[in-house]
């Protein structure tokens, strides 16, 4: 019997592969879950102690966590509903048929095969406050007044990184749902002509409809993106409470500041606040992709 | 009327496709610039938009003065080693799950769909600790495990849809004529999943080509330290001087060959961003 072969095949061939995933997730989640219990630092100069919840009872009134929390939902929120307009409107422009759409295409590929280091790096000197292109730009067409640290004024940094952010992640955002707009059948926009509907109401009858399952999937793909996000934030303005996000508060106490325990409970309050859009995730596109 | 019009509206259209173009080129071809530009050209208050007066000073400088090479060497063994380790063990395990009859294929499926999202920050702690235990600190080695991470998911659940797609009479074909499930993946499916090996394993490079946080945290040194956190942390002659110039040059270096893998494998790679995004 081939079957009971295949099978035992099968978890041959998948055990590397589950090996794997408990040695760098499962092993590595376990010690974070169980440290977060005790106050401890990353090089045990001191004996650790358990010291039960209270890990997690500071976590709720660290002000520095809730300043944490409070940009990362903001760089989330704002970042990805620019992008997704802007990505949308990127869309809409190569969906349809001119010349040089091949070369567009191209263009915009760009920014998302720049490492987030690199363009982290590029437009830190693009922004710089006396050199930067964008400040010289800015005063000789009348933009600005005049020249601006974007980057070392508090009010500002934060949305300067968020530009560079939308910059950099809106290509992928137009990719995915250019995908879903070309799955949209030609016929219905024939139709709608013959029957008169302008351009206008062609987008809303047709065109946003259809194309809210790619936008939803885009939407909670970039969401996750955002909520994790560190290496834009670290590179541009590094520990910066105006800008530290979750993660990167979250790499500061325990590498920096060595804090095992607390460090360990801050990470495990950010998976549960990932793991509730995973559930979302999950629930609007597993299914689809296990049929 | 009309057809002056017409003629606006395309004038206008062409007008936000350029705009579309320059956004997102221009700030790429500004630090390929300044790579070329002499310092004293690029700090002018009136800056040139073409690589004038040209120099290659700064480039010069990245590889003779700084570790640059050897951050190079390392990114090239840390996201080789990751790509081929993961396209290895993906191959494997894709194939059982699209192929083989196999009770928990769900469960399976769903615990990898469900790494592909996992908040590296989240096991930071962890995998610190494990390496430190294992020796693999600020080793090729113990980056290569740590970036399994993401790389292994993503690869797993893009080519189990390759695997699926694949028409069943092949696998049959083969088992009549005698081939064991194994020799049928090696010689029949594996050169028919050509192009989304190539595909996943240039997102898996790229992903690990560019990862900053794991690098910056397990590396110590240019020993092992690859170009992300070695770009991100170059310093000048003094802590006053930041050398813009050289930044750019290294940020050239690193870019140019992603820009010409994505720009050749174009098409393939956007199938596979929508496949994976799609599908996980």
């Amino acid at each position: 019997m081939l079957t009971q072969r295949q099978v035992r095949l099968a978890w041959l061939l998948v055990l590397p592969t589950l090996l794997v995933v408990v040695l760098v997730a499962g092993y590595p989640l376990a010690q974070v879950f169980y440290w977060s219990f005790f106050r401890a630092d990353i090089a045990f100069v001191e004996p650790p102690e358990f010291v039960g919840f209270k890990n997690y009872l500071y976590l709720l009134q660290d002000p520095d966590f809730r300043q944490a929390l409070w940009n990362t939902v903001k760089f989330t929120v704002f970042s990805v509903s620019l992008e997704t307009l802007l990505g949308l409107a990127i869309a809409l422009v190569i969906h349809s048929n001119f010349k040089g759409r091949g070369l567009v295409r191209t263009a915009i590929l760009i920014p998302w095969a720049i490492p987030t280091v690199v363009s982290a790096k590029m437009w830190q000197w693009m922004l710089h406050d006396v050199y930067g292109v964008i400040n010289i730009l800015g005063v000789k067409l009348g933009i600005l007044s005049q020249k601006v640290a974007f980057l070392a004024r508090p009010e500002l940094v934060m949305p300067a990184i968020i530009a560079v952010d939308v910059w950099k992640t809106t290509p992928f955002m137009a990719l995915l749902l250019l995908a879903g707009l070309q799955l949209i059948p030609e016929e219905l926009y024939e139709a709608a002509s013959i029957d008169g509907a302008t351009r206008w109401q062609q987008f809303w009858a047709i065109t946003l409809p259809l194309l809210t399952p790619a936008l939803v999937v885009a939407l909670i793909f970039r969401t996750l993106d955002a909520l994790r996000v560190f290496d834009v934030i670290f590179v541009m303005s590094g520990v910066n409470p105006a800008t530290r996000t979750l993660a990167v508060y979250n790499r500061q106490t325990l590498i920096d500041f060595q804090d095992l325990g607390y460090g360990s409970a801050i990470s495990v309050a950010i998976l549960v606040l990932i793991f509730l859009f995973v559930v979302a995730y999950m629930r609007t596109l597993g299914r689809e992709a296990l049929r | 009327m009309r057809t002056w019009l017409r003629l606006g509206n395309r004038l206008l259209f062409y007008l936000l496709v350029a705009f579309v173009v320059v956004y997102s080129a221009f700030p790429f071809y500004w630090a390929v610039i300044s790579s070329f530009k002499p310092s004293d050209a690029l700090f002018a208050s009136d800056p040139s938009f073409l690589p004038l007066p040209f120099t290659l000073d700064h480039y010069k400088n990245v590889f003779l003065q700084a570790n640059f090479g050897r951050n190079l060497l390392n990114s090239v063994v840390v996201a080789g080693g990751a790509t081929l380790l993961s396209l290895f063990l993906g191959v494997l395990a894709a194939y059982a799950l699209g192929r083989l009859p196999f009770p928990p294929r769900n469960a399976v499926l769903y615990l990898v769909l469900a790494m592909t999202m996992f908040p590296q920050i989240s096991v930071l702690g962890g995998l610190f600790m494990l390496l430190r235990q294992a020796g693999l600190f600020n080793t090729h080695m113990g980056l290569i495990l740590s970036y399994l991470l993401f790389t292994l998911p993503f690869t797993v659940w893009v080519l189990v849809g390759y695997f699926k797609g694949l028409p069943r009479e092949l696998e049959e074909a083969a088992y009549v004529d005698g081939a064991t499930p194994l020799q049928t993946l090696v010689r029949i499916m594996l050169p028919l999943t050509g192009p989304g090996l190539v595909t996943t394993g240039l997102l898996a490079f790229i992903a690990a080509w560019n990862e900053y946080l794991f690098a910056l945290t397990f590396t110590v040194g240019d020993k092992v330290k690859t170009v992300p956190p070695a770009i991100a942390s170059f310093g000048g002659a003094t802590p006053f001087e930041i050398p813009w110039g050289s930044i750019m040059a290294a940020s050239v270096v690193v870019t140019v060959p992603l820009v010409v893998l994505v720009l050749v494998f174009q098409q393939r790679i956007v199938a596979g961003l929508t496949a994976g995004a799609v599908k996980g």
